[in-house]
């Protein structure tokens, strides 16, 4: 079995790695019933023989002690990490896994980047290397940020790029927050394009995210349980943005529903790293997988259902509806429609008391009106884990690798274009150390050739299928 | 004498569990359906094969696992000795912790030397174990990456270390539409891999096998526990004890041996599709009867117009009129061409049953006699509860379609270079692809030209 450490980074990182924690405890101890320390539980979390004191040794097997995250805890103000400590998961975490500063990084990624960047080096790294002492088999880095501020997306990426260095077989996957076009931080497109070309080049796959996809799924589950359909009440701690059943907290916090969302993202990802299932499906292959071309690893994702009813059947008509709202449009967790722009490949991971003849039958259903790109036409791994997440019966986590972000990419470039023509807000950049004009002429041609990769493979949906021909055997 | 299991990865540790799951149970039911003497003798056979005793009497099953993350084996592990009946011996296993990530190169060119000692050391201390020493029978898929890529690896080291035992390779063709998506780039390197140092490759497709729950086991949500059963039952029907040199001797000593010699005349005809009837849920089997000729027909049929399964056999199509002289080119359509063929038949009344139709020279290439081309093992004992059970495996153009499919799509992948980047890293270059696919491209044909 083998180990993910989490490092969430700025305001946003840490709020939804606050939720992904309190979320996986909740999974362990719905499935871990006789508070053992096992396998499943060992790849995000140590066991901690406490009685001496917070240095004590990691107890390997046996009944749980106390559970420590395998989590760094990075952002340049003390307000959300000390909230995090004051709250209940104080216990979860422990000093040696924090790094903070106290003034902020001014929503500037330079600042973060490059002055926090290279303050917090050492300090950065000696903590990774402490926490990856801890585990048995590090196999995967996850990293959580915002683009659009200054510390997530620029000391972010710049732990991306140091993880990278000190730890290269050690797979790196981001879960990126985007901001979306009404953000009210003016500067969030120069932030979200610089932190882009670290993406581009030292990430190995990125699970992009935007508000308003998460809040219009929010909208859509209230509507759902305030409209009282007939005869059916949906089981309050299915809902996929709901804390229900973890620590108790007297008032949810805004950005929580939309929080818990991401955060079942990142379990439902790993679950078959975590938990047996008869076709399993690990990290590393989704990477493998799902990533052609080394720059083409921006990955769609949509987790189905939202919630669950009451009712305790599931006939297979309400399954195959889950497979197909997956592909839908309104499940996806950026703005955007897979099913009408073209698939280099796709990944099914479903959980719970799913076989693989309902898979096969969803794949073959939903097959023709989706369009792969021609040299992957069928282009999709699945994986199938036994143990569903906690309030379903089972569930279903799709990743495409899309054209369909390319929209999202072309309308960061715009309104990149428009700051950067008039050069406004440029001199907060470029009056830091290290910073320069060719910082940003780099990252725009960055991002420009990333778009314009997607355009090439889009320009050939739906054209004539040209097989090559084979290699001929002289009789 | 005795046949070492090498269960590899996901797929071939599921399946080797189900595999010595379906033998222990058929030699302990009651439904022999012979002489008490007869059932005696077929239940020391195959314990001598596939089990060594042990002192509290529990078979340990001649197997080692391995796999390169641990979850699936200490499943298997624990799944078997709770079933009370037999059990692996606890220290036949290998395991990693990290998975080969689907990716054959790693497999083969990571894992693969790595960890050869620790694998061939259990692999030695098991063939230690056997009086004599029959064989290797590996399962393995062809889709992942340790199954696969660790397969051939292993399956070369056996070769290398075992220069004169036979090796047979089971292999699990995947779903068409893809379990993993780099699933033909891994299925072309291994395919080309195991036909270098493998003796023979016994192959089982996926769809195939799922058609069978669906349509005549009747299964309705079909799960890979289900599929891998019917594969376990295809497999001990093959594989138990039968008598091969006719009625009256004993059960054969050399069952792989006796196989890969009968069917593999020529080093470039490797590959044996298996075909098992009658196929039916466990509760239909006191309602239905069975007749010798009735089942003869139908396997020949199925042979011929090359049908998966029992059902939709195309009975239209014919061999083409013996005696002529046909170029390929003119042969009837969709007719199946066989190099070589071996029935197997258990059951009542089994040694008065007539093969002549098997015989047919009209059905087999120039190269062999009829007489040589075609074997027949049977036993009267009964097979895992069907009263009468009949087995083709057959060296034929079987597997020709689904081997041009397979290979048409990675060549396709591989002209457009996805994924290679992820195979690269790790040692396999485009020039082993090339090979490889030259390889495959010259194994096709040569089936094509039959």
């Amino acid at each position: 079995m083998t180990q993910s450490v989490v490092v969430q980074v700025g305001q946003c990182g840490n709020q939804v790695g606050c939720r992904f924690w309190d979320l996986a405890l909740r999974e362990h101890a719905a499935v871990n019933k006789k508070g053992i320390y096992d396998e499943a539980l060992s790849s995000f979390f140590r066991n901690v023989d406490t009685r001496s004191g917070d240095n004590g040794p990691d107890i390997y097997k046996g009944k749980i002690c106390s559970l420590k995250a395998r989590a760094l805890l990075i952002d340049m103000e003390e307000g959300v990490v000390n909230e995090i400590l004051q709250g209940p998961l104080r216990d979860v975490f422990d000093s040696k896994q924090l790094i903070t500063d106290v003034s902020g990084s001014g929503n500037n990624w330079a600042v973060g980047h490059k002055i926090y960047g290279c303050q917090y080096r050492e300090s950065i790294v000696e903590k990774l290397r402490k926490t990856a002492e801890h585990c048995d088999c590090l196999q995967c880095f996850f990293i959580i940020h915002s683009m659009g501020g200054g510390t997530g997306s620029g000391l972010g990426t710049f732990v991306l790029n140091l993880l990278e260095e000190e730890f290269p077989e050690v797979y790196r996957f981001v879960t990126s927050v985007y901001p979306s076009g009404e953000d009210d931080v003016i500067t969030s497109p120069y932030n979200s394009v610089l932190a882009m070309k670290e993406l581009n080049e030292h990430a190995d796959c990125v699970l992009p995210i935007e508000n308003e996809s998460l809040f219009e799924i929010v909208n859509k589950i209230h509507q759902m349980i305030n409209s009282g359909k007939l005869g059916s009440t949906v089981k309050q701690n299915s809902l996929v943005t709901s804390s229900a059943g973890t620590a108790k907290t007297l008032q949810e916090k805004p950005f929580d529903a939309m929080n818990n969302i991401i955060a079942n993202l990142l379990l439902n990802l790993t679950s078959s790293a975590r938990f047996e299932g008869s076709l399993n499906m690990d990290l590393n292959e989704i990477s493998m997988n799902l990533v052609p071309f080394p720059r083409l690893h921006y990955l769609v994702s949509s987790l189905t259902p939202l919630y669950t009813l009451a009712d305790v059947k599931v006939p297979s008509r309400r399954l195959d509806q889950m497979f197909s709202d997956a592909f839908s449009r309104d499940h996806q967790l950026i703005q955007a429609d897979p099913k009408h722009s073209l698939y280099l490949a796709c990944a099914l991971l479903v959980r719970g008391n799913v076989q693989v003849s309902d898979l096969r039958r969803n794949i073959e259903r939903l097959k023709p009106s989706l369009h792969f790109v021609s040299w992957n036409q069928e282009g999709w791994k699945t994986g199938l884990c036994s143990v569903p997440p906690v309030g379903h019966s089972h569930s279903l986590l799709a990743l495409a690798n899309n054209t369909c972000v390319k929209p999202t990419f072309i309308e960061l470039k715009d309104r990149f274009m428009k700051l950067y023509k008039k050069k406004a807000h440029l001199h907060h950049y470029l009056q830091i150390d290290g910073m320069e004009q060719s910082c940003f002429s780099e990252a725009i041609s960055s991002l420009s050739d990333l778009i314009e990769e997607y355009d090439e493979l889009d320009a050939t949906k739906g054209g004539p299928r040209i097989d090559p021909s084979r290699l001929k055997i002289a009789v | 004498m005795s046949v070492v299991t090498v269960q590899l990865g996901q797929c071939g540790n599921q399946i080797g569990h189900e595999v010595f799951s379906a033998l222990c149970s058929d030699i302990r039911g009651t439904h022999g359906l012979c002489s008490k003497k007869e059932n005696e003798s077929y239940q020391d056979s195959c314990k001598e094969r596939f089990f060594c005793e042990e002192e509290s009497g529990v078979p340990i099953a001649r197997a080692v696992l391995v796999d390169m993350e641990p979850k699936v084996i200490s499943q298997t592990l624990s799944m078997a000795a709770r079933s009370g009946h037999w059990k692996y011996n606890s220290h036949s296993h290998f395991c990693q912790k990290q998975g080969s990530g689907n990716n054959w190169a790693n497999g083969y060119s990571v894992h693969g030397p790595r960890h050869k000692e620790a694998i061939m050391n259990l692999v030695q201390k098991e063939a230690e174990k056997c009086d004599r020493l029959g064989g290797f029978f590996t399962i393995m898929s062809m889709a992942g990456g340790t199954g696969s890529g660790l397969g051939a690896f292993v399956t070369q080291c056996l070769r290398d270390a075992f220069p004169t035992s036979f090796i047979l390779n089971h292999v699990i063709w995947p779903y068409g539409t893809g379990e993993v998506i780099v699933q033909n780039y891994n299925s072309v390197l291994t395919l080309s891999h195991l036909y270098q140092s493998s003796d023979a490759l016994l192959v089982h497709e996926n769809d195939v096998i799922h058609k069978i729950c669906a349509q005549l086991m009747n299964i309705k949500q079909i799960s890979f526990r289900d599929v891998n059963q019917v594969i376990a039952h295809q497999l001990g029907s093959v594989f138990q004890p039968t008598h091969t040199a006719g009625e009256g001797s004993g059960y054969s000593r050399n069952s792989l041996g006796d196989l890969v010699e009968t069917l593999v005349p020529h080093p470039e005809f490797k590959l044996l599709g298996l075909r098992n009837i009658p196929q039916m849920p466990e509760n239909s089997l006191p309602y239905s009867t069975f007749s010798w000729p009735g089942l003869i027909k139908h396997l020949r049929q199925m042979l011929i117009a090359n049908a998966k399964m029992e059902e939709g056999i195309d009975w239209q199509v014919r061999p083409p009129h013996a005696g002529s002289s046909m170029p390929c080119t003119n042969k009837p359509l969709h007719f199946n061409t066989s190099i070589a063929n071996l029935v197997i038949l258990r059951g009542k009344d089994v040694h008065g049953v007539d093969l002549g139709s098997f015989q047919d020279p009209s059905l087999y290439t120039s190269w062999l006699n009829p007489q040589d081309a075609f074997s027949a093992w049977k036993t009267p004992r009964a097979f895992n509860k069907y009263e009468k059970s009949a087995s083709l495996v057959s060296n034929s153009q079987f597997l020709l379609k689904p081997l041009d499919s397979i290979v048409g799509k990675a060549w396709n992948m591989f002209a457009s270079k996805a994924y290679l980047h992820q195979y690269t890293k790790f040692g396999i270059q485009e020039e082993d692809f090339l090979d490889c696919f030259t390889t495959l491209e010259q194994v096709i044909s040569s089936y094509t030209n039959l």
